[in-house]
C-alpha cells in the first residue's frame, strides 16, 4: 500500500533542494507498517481539531473523521517513511487537559505522559486558539519536543482571523506550522518540522511557568524520587508528584494499584515485577 | 440576595462568570473546559430530560450537569449592553 507523493515533478526549477516542498517528495506512506521505527510521534489536541485528518494524510490510512467531537476514542497507529527515517504515528482521542480527564481523555493523557513519544504534535484549532492553548501549555511543561500544528487556517480566514504564527512560535518556543489538513496544505512544512525536532536539528525553548515556591519544589523532588523508586523508568515523575500533592484521587489510585504508566514499561517491566516479588516475599 | 448561578440561565441568554464555587479536581475540570471568571457564556440547548445543558463557551459547546452549573456564579448580560 506504499504510495509516494510525486511532488518533486511539480516543483519549479529554482526551488531549493532543502525547502519543505522538495523534502515532502521524500514522504512514503506506510499504512499499518510500523515495525522497526526510529521515531515515535504522538498526535494530541483538543477534540475535533483535525488530528485524524493529519494522521490520514501522513500514513495513508482512513481513520474515522467527521465534524463532531469525540470520534477517536482509542489510539490508532500508523507509519510513514520520511527522509530515510521510519516514523510510528499515534492518533489520540481529543482532550482539553492533562489534569482533569474524562475516560476517553485518559487514553490521550497516558500516552502523552508515559508513552515516551519522540515528538508530540499538538493539533490546534486556529479559530479557537485561546481555548486550545491550555493543552499546549500543559504539554510544554512536560516535554520540549513539541510541534504545534495550527490547523483549520481556512476556517480562521473565513472568519476574518489572521494569526501571526511567527510571534506565536516565539512566545511558545516551539515550531508553529499553519495547515489546512483536509487539503494537505502545510503538510510538507509540518513533516519538515517534525523531522527537525525529532533529530534535534531544531532545538526548542518551550515556554514554562517557573514560579514554584522553593519549599514546594523540595517536596515535589522528594516525592518524585520515591515514585521513581517504585516505578523504575517511569517518565514525568515530577508531574505525578504534583498531582499527588494536589490530592488527585485517580492518580493516587493508579499508584496504589501500580497501574501507573503501563505504557512506559515495555522492556522495563522487569524491575517493577522484581520489586513486587520482593515485597510479596516479605 | 443570593448570587445567581449558571443553571438558572435560559436558552439564548448570556452571562459573565463571576466565581467558581468548586474545589480541587472539580474546579480544575471547569477551568479546563474554559469556564473561568470573566468568561462570557450562553445557554444553548437543554437536553430532553433537562440535564445536562449545553453552553457556548469560548467558541465550543460544553455540556454541563446541573450539579456543575449550580457551582458557577454568574451575572447576566443585559440585551442593551450587547
Ligand atoms: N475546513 C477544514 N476542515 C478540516 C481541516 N482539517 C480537518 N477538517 C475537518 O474537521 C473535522 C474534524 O476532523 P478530525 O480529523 O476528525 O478531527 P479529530 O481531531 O481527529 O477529532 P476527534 O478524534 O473527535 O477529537 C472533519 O470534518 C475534517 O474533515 C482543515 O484544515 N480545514
Ligand atoms: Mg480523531
Amino acid at each position: 500500500m506504499n504510495e509516494t507523493i510525486p511532488v518533486s515533478t511539480a516543483l519549479p526549477k529554482e526551488a531549493c533542494a532543502s525547502c519543505a516542498l522538495a523534502r515532502n517528495a521524500r514522504l512514503i506512506k506506510l499504512g499499518v507498517e510500523i515495525e522497526g521505527w526510529d521515531y515515535l510521534v504522538a498526535l494530541a489536541g483538543n477534540p475535533n481539531t483535525g488530528k485524524s485528518t493529519v494522521f490520514n494524510a501522513l500514513t495513508g490510512l482512513r481513520q474515522h473523521t467527521g465534524n463532531w467531537p469525540g470520534k477517536t476514542v482509542t489510539r490508532a497507529e500508523g507509519g510513514f517513511l520520511y527522509e530515510g527515517r521510519r516514523y510510528k504515528l499515534v492518533d489520540l482521542p481529543g482532550t482539553y487537559s492533562l489534569l482533569s480527564t474524562s475516560v476517553d481523555e485518559e487514553v490521550a493523557r497516558d500516552f502523552i505522559l508515559f508513552g515516551q513519544p519522540t515528538v508530540t504534535v499538538v493539533v490546534v484549532d486556529a479559530t479557537r486558539l485561546e481555548r486550545n492553548l491550555n493543552l499546549v501549555l500543559q504539554i510544554l511543561e512536560i516535554t520540549d519536543r513539541v510541534v504545534v500544528c495550527l490547523n483549520l487556517i481556512d476556517e480562521a480566514e473565513r472568519h476574518g482571523l489572521k494569526i501571526d504564527e511567527r510571534a506565536l512560535a516565539r512566545s511558545l518556543g516551539v515550531p508553529v506550522i499553519p495547515t489546512v489538513a483536509r487539503k494537505g496544505q502545510g503538510v510538507p512544512e509540518l513533516l519538515a518540522a517534525i523531522s527537525d525536532v525529532a533529530s534535534g536539528a531544531y532545538v526548542t525553548r518551550p515556554h514554562r511557568i517557573r514560579s514554584l515556591d522553593p519549599q514546594v519544589t523540595r517536596t515535589v523532588d522528594r516525592l518524585a524520587a520515591e515514585i521513581e523508586a517504585t516505578f523504575p523508568g517511569l517518565p514525568n515523575t515530577r508531574w505525578v508528584a504534583m498531582r499527588l500533592l494536589e490530592g488527585d484521587e485517580r492518580i493516587a489510585e493508579a499508584i496504589r494499584r501500580r497501574e501507573l504508566g503501563d505504557l512506559s514499561r515495555g522492556e522495563r517491566v522487569e524491575p517493577v515485577q522484581e520489586r513486587l516479588a520482593l515485597e510479596a516475599a516479605r | 440576595m443570593d448570587q445567581q448561578t449558571l443553571n438558572s440561565l435560559k436558552p439564548g441568554q448570556r452571562a459573565v462568570i463571576k466565581a467558581l464555587h468548586a474545589q480541587g479536581l472539580e474546579r480544575r475540570r471547569l477551568m479546563d473546559l474554559g469556564l473561568l471568571p470573566g468568561t462570557v457564556v450562553m445557554a444553548e440547548l437543554v437536553s430532553p430530560l433537562g440535564d445536562p445543558t449545553a453552553y457556548l463557551v469560548r467558541g465550543t459547546l460544553v455540556a454541563l450537569r446541573q450539579e456543575q452549573s449550580r457551582r458557577i456564579a454568574i451575572e447576566p448580560v443585559l440585551e442593551e449592553e450587547r
